[in-house]
């Protein structure tokens, strides 16, 4: 008997032809969260991948439920196939089980599944057989077809396995399937839930952060390196551009009228993200906006502020209400770190009355008071690269 | 670029014979000072040795000092140590309202408990009247616990004549005193200032963090915090931390020399600072009073400006200073001293603090200020319209 886990995904079922690619990825991606786990082994066969040889489950489990592409996993027994076995083993679920949930009765449900048509009993007549020697065993144990508390599966492969728990993972697609995009993250909520949506799909990210040294300390600058660091738990690992920003904001500052200043700082950004993305060859950008949030993210707003670049820019948060983004960000795992105190702009740049209904041609008019090219060169120029 | 550090009120660097004395100590003393055998006495031996030179610094016996893992510690322990055993006298206690948040934030844990505490306000300069004292006294007052120093503004508070009112009480309560700012900068005298329990740290003395001490005048008794062996006659269970206790030992020995020997070198660096300062930014505010104020805190209101800008922007002048208030926008998190004093918040937001030490020298002195100004010019630009 062996210990193993096995995974299941869904949606590169899909992907005909590509099949071998998304398939690979996922296995990559699967052993590179387990890199951490020493020995383990991590086979694929017909359709599913089995990981084996590890001491610490629970490790193993939540390091698989950040996978992408994986849509559930259930812990198992490998064993030979034996209905003697079978039967030891399912007794031995059983009784763990009673332990666990502490309950006076219990009720189940044998499932099974033959694969392999050269094993002696048929599928009802496993079921049949194993419910009947489970029942005589225990006491508490009662059939029930339809609702069962428990539902103990027996597949017959080229061994046997013996599972009752299935894990929701996270699902969406291996990341590399999909290319790559580059992400403007920022040390608030809402950037890394973006994120972690566009990852999902199976999009590989390249972070961009920009700093604003003496303005916000290096705390903050920090906060957004252990920021990135938990979406590579996600992602696997993550290249973080860290961008000076405190030159672009000064010369707007003094050049440009105040309405208008965050509105043109996030024009600049998404400049910059751009010149980053086509260096590091991705297609498309990420923000965290979502309509109406702040000043800066009216319809107008995002408007003039997507004027600036001509590639793609994915807004995945768009739609969504503050409260459903901190839930999500919760369940990720970036909240806790999203909310330290650190702020990620100073005040002393944000206008007391920041413009809401912008339009594009003083936007683009203002830009002109300022040497915007060469600013955003010496910024570019000036970039501190993190590899997590 | 000559670094200059002037951040000692935060923490200072540890001197070389304390790095001496704690590494042969690691190598050579491991033994535990409860242990029976020779390595333990001589481990006992070294905690002793260390006692003294604590004592002689604060002027009071060795055998009227106990080691902490700090100056918080310290505090709590003098602090909720009295109230809890002096609860069936009185649940009253005094303080005042610039304590540093290891005296507040345990004086609210007894208010949650049912105590009563009386919070002395300050003047302009960040001082307690000893009248209030003497107003605020009751029946049933137990504790009475007010700093010496204080750290973010340097004020020095009327320690020895709060001793004089209270030893005039017929049911006198104990008087902790929080000393940690002023142990090696101002002279103390626990024992003709009337003073009960007094809290000193290992870090601002220049031996390693992790380490503190509580002078507990003989006779005056406390129930501990901490409980296990029993060690430290039963005041502070656990396993002395002895290389952090040689460390303050020598520390305290090495500082004391300083404080008799150059008595003036500390107030002279301050003078220089303020007249340099004065002469090139004429905008600038003193928080506190220039005179009655501890030689080594000087802290600064340069309105208009952030002082966490500030502090940032001399750290890429390689200076190293602190600030009284973070930069938010949510919300704005000011210095509780500063606002006790009634400091205007134009100049609470643009406050830093400058704190020296015996190593910093007249030429990084001399050499600050240039860069200071320049820093202030850089950033003045830039204010929020």
């Amino acid at each position: 008997m062996e210990k193993v886990i096995l995974i299941r995904y869904g949606e590169i079922h899909l992907k005909g032809r590509n099949r071998p690619f998304f398939e690979k990825r996922l296995l990559n991606n699967i052993k590179k969260a387990l890199q951490d786990i020493p020995d383990v082994k991590v086979t694929r066969a017909q359709g599913r991948y089995y990981v084996e040889n590890y001491a610490d489950e629970k490790a193993v489990i939540q390091a698989l439920t950040r996978v992408f592409g994986i849509v559930s996993i259930s812990p198992a027994y490998k064993i030979e196939k034996d209905f003697e076995l079978l039967t030891e083993y399912s007794k031995k679920s059983i009784e763990h089980l009673l332990f666990d949930l502490q309950k006076e009765e219990l009720t189940f449900k044998v499932e099974s599944r033959r694969a392999d048509k050269r094993f002696p009993m048929d599928s009802m007549e496993i079921n049949r057989e194993l419910g009947a020697r489970l029942l005589k065993a225990f006491p508490q144990l009662k059939v029930d077809v339809h609702k069962p508390e428990v539902l103990l599966n027996v597949e017959i492969r080229e061994f046997c396995y013996l599972y009752h728990q299935s894990i929701p993972c996270a699902g969406g697609m291996p990341v590399g399937t999909n290319g790559k995009a580059v992400l403007l993250l920022s040390g608030g909520i809402d950037s890394p839930v973006a994120g972690w949506m566009i990852a999902k799909r199976g999009v590989e990210l390249t972070a961009v952060h920009y700093h604003s040294f003496p303005y916000t300390s290096d705390r903050s600058k920090e906060k957004v390196i252990d920021l990135a660091g938990i979406l590579t738990r996600y992602t696997g690992s993550m290249r973080l551009h860290i961008v000076p920003f405190t030159r672009i904001q000064q010369e707007l500052y003094e050049n440009c009228p105040d309405e208008q200043l965050t509105i043109l700082m996030r024009r600049f950004m998404m400049k910059i993200a751009e010149e980053i993305a086509r260096r590091e060859g991705a297609a498309a950008l990420i923000t965290g906006e979502s309509i109406g949030q702040v000043a800066s993210q009216t319809l107008e707003g995002l408007v003039v502020t997507n004027h600036a670049v001509s590639i793609p820019v994915f807004r995945p948060l768009i739609g969504f209400d503050k409260i459903d983004i901190m839930n999500l960000a919760q369940t990720i795992g970036t909240y806790e770190t999203s909310i330290l105190p650190y702020e990620d702009c100073c005040t002393v740049f944000t206008p007391r009355h920041p413009v809401t209904h912008p339009r594009l041609d003083k936007i683009l008019k203002s830009e002109m008071l300022i040497n915007g090219d060469e600013l955003i060169q010496e910024a570019l120029d000036n970039t501190e690269l993190v590899e997590l | 670029m000559m670094e200059i550090y002037l951040d000692n009120a935060a923490t200072t660097p540890v001197v070389p014979p304390v790095v001496e004395a704690i590494t042969d100590c690691l190598k050579n003393d491991y033994g535990n000072p409860s242990s029976m055998h020779r390595l333990g006495i001589r481990a006992e031996k070294r905690v002793k040795e260390a006692k003294n030179r604590v004592s002689n610094l604060l002027k009071a016996a060795p055998e009227e000092i106990v080691f902490t893992s700090g100056g918080t510690e310290a505090n709590n322990l003098a602090i909720l140590g009295t109230a809890y055993n002096r609860r069936r006298i009185g649940k009253h206690c005094i303080t005042t309202a610039i304590e540093h948040p290891s005296v507040l934030q345990a004086f609210r844990h007894l208010e949650n408990q049912g105590y009563e505490i009386s919070y002395l306000p300050v003047d302009r300069n960040g001082v307690i009247s000893p009248d209030d004292v003497q107003k605020n006294l009751r029946e049933d007052t137990v504790l009475v616990s007010i700093m010496h120093v204080n750290n973010e503004t340097g004020s020095v508070q009327p320690i020895s004549k709060v001793g004089a009112i209270l030893n005039g009480q017929v049911n006198k309560p104990i008087f902790h005193v929080d000393a940690i700012q002023s142990a090696g900068k101002l002279p103390i005298f626990p024992s003709s200032w009337g003073i009960d329990l007094l809290s000193v740290s290992g870090h601002k003395i220049h031996a390693p963090k992790g380490i503190g001490a509580l002078y507990i005048r003989k006779g005056v008794r406390l129930q501990p915090i901490l409980f296990g062996g029993n060690q430290q006659d039963g005041l502070r269970s656990g396993t002395e931390n002895l290389p952090g206790i040689v460390g303050i030992g020598v520390a305290a020995k090495w500082i004391g020399q300083l404080l008799d020997e150059k008595s003036d070198y500390l107030a002279g660096l301050k003078k220089k600072l303020i007249e340099d300062i004065r002469r090139f930014i004429p905008g600038i505010v003193i928080n506190g009073s220039t005179e009655n104020s501890a030689p080594h805190i000087l802290n600064i209101g340069f309105p208009g400006l952030r002082g966490e800008i500030l502090l940032h922007a001399l750290e890429e002048e390689g200076v190293y200073v602190s600030s009284g208030s973070a930069c938010s926008s949510r919300d704005k998190r000011f210095s509780h001293v500063l606002k006790a004093m009634g400091v205007d918040e134009l100049v609470l937001e643009g406050s830093i603090r400058l704190s020296t030490s015996y190593l910093t020298t007249m030429e990084e002195i001399e050499a600050f200020t240039p860069r200071l100004v320049r820093t202030v010019k850089r950033i003045e630009r830039f204010t929020r319209r």
